[in-house]
């Protein structure tokens, strides 16, 4: 937790010509990838107490850097805090995102392939399956005993119009234990609150605000498939990109059926180094 | 967790070698006769021009330069070919597509106005 902490103040003071033009999303991924050569670091926390249950902090540290104009990777880093139990680190996730369309269409698909080996996460990155309130009830130390080591498959539908951006996400999990194939959704859609860029430099004017609605939730699994007996989030969102380019995020989420966490606060901050590469590359115009 | 940052890496930092070639030009081609044809509804005015300056420093300058001179990788926009070649409606269908085989990412992310004021920032240069 101490590393995720120096790693979010150092991205935060470090040298500045960063711009970010995030959506305010915390668990729906949009179709815009990163830019060529681009790194962002973003730190995010879910807060959250279930029922029965301890409050705590899910924190996420992102490196997500862009291969490609159609290539994305990611890496995470997860932990997280349980009140009067204990902090630990709950693993690493690593995915990738692929755009097969290299043209911008009316809905532009991406591919999305995540490796992840983590025990008692609590960052709620995505709810699958039969997850629910329940899943945050157990000591980190139970908790910890069961290892999930999960391939993820997402489709990723996203649109542009008007300034508006609506995102799809269609979620599939397996386990490499056999248990059987899990999944999910999430959707979102936000706007700038100004479209028109201001002609002098403004630290609170409408575009450097984002704002939108987010809701994600399970649909089962192969052998019980639906939106019931799992949780399901819904909340609007946030976000404001000051001038020297750091991006916050929030939302306030609300659980939708007794099987999910009552309500999640959701904080995020992220910094984007430009061209990160090339100063060390030779190439020609 | 040493290996797997290092498989990282060793994947990412070719990759990104392979796939970061500079621009042709040959995009133009592409570019549908109803797109060229499209004009800046900010054509000229003044506050178009400072506002698209402000979104062509924070989203573009790092790869095309601070006044759009180019750098060693990326070309620059005061070329024959976006000065005169290039229509208005030409540079915003490669700004929402990108040329993403040549490095050049698509900006549909930004909001159809911005766009057409760094169109109009851009034109502006060709009568400094």
């Amino acid at each position: 937790m101490k590393l995720i902490t120096v790693i979010a103040v150092f991205a935060l003071f470090l040298a500045a010509n960063c711009r970010g033009q995030e959506r305010p999303y915390f668990v729906t991924y949009s179709h815009e990838m990163e830019e060529p050569d681009n790194l962002e670091i973003e730190f995010f926390n879910a807060i959250g107490k279930p029922q029965q249950g301890n409050r705590f902090i899910g924190s996420t540290v992102e490196f997500e850097y862009g291969a490609t104009g159609w290539w994305t990777s990611e890496l995470y880093l997860d932990g997280q805090m349980t009140l009067h139990d204990s902090t630990i680190f709950t693993g690493y996730r690593w995915e990738n995102r692929f755009r097969p369309l290299l043209r911008e269409h009316w809905i532009n698909p991406v591919l999305y392939v995540e490796f992840e080996n983590v025990r008692a996460d609590k960052a709620l990155r995505e709810v699958v399956g039969h997850d629910g309130r329940f899943d945050f009830v157990d000591s980190n130390a139970e908790a910890r005993k069961e290892k999930e080591r999960e391939i993820e498959f997402k489709l990723i539908l996203g649109s542009n119009y008007r300034g508006w951006n609506i995102s799809e996400n269609i979620i599939a999990t397996k386990n490499f234990s056999n248990e059987p194939w899990e999944f999910g959704y999430a959707w979102a859609a936000s706007r700038p609150l100004k479209l028109e860029a201001s002609a002098h430099s403004c630290t609170f004017c409408g575009e450097k605000f984002q704002a939108g609605v987010e809701m994600y939730g399970g649909l089962g699994d192969r052998y019980s498939f639906g939106t019931h007996l799992t949780s399901h989030y819904l909340g609007p969102s946030i976000n404001w990109t000051s001038p020297n380019g750091v991006t916050l995020s929030f939302s306030p989420q609300f659980g939708l059926n007794d099987y999910s966490i009552p309500r999640l606060y959701r904080l995020g901050i992220a910094y984007e180094f430009n061209q990160l590469w090339s100063r060390f590359r030779k190439g020609a115009r | 967790m040493c290996r797997l940052a290092f498989a990282v890496l060793v994947i990412l930092v070719p990759a990104s070698v392979v796939f970061g070639r500079a621009a042709d030009g040959s995009w133009l081609k592409k570019v549908p006769q109803r797109e060229h044809n499209k004009s800046s509804p900010y054509h000229d005015q003044p506050d178009a021009i400072a506002a698209g300056r402000r979104i062509f420093v924070d989203h573009c300058a790092q790869c095309h330069g601070e006044n759009a001179e180019g750098t060693k990788k990326r070309p620059p926009l005061k070329t024959e070919r976006v000065q005169q070649q290039a229509t208005e409606g030409d540079l915003h269908w490669v700004l929402v597509n990108g040329n993403m085989r040549k490095g050049m990412p698509s900006w549909a992310k930004l909001p159809d106005q911005q766009l057409w004021q760094v169109i109009t920032y851009l034109k502006s240069l060709h009568e400094q």
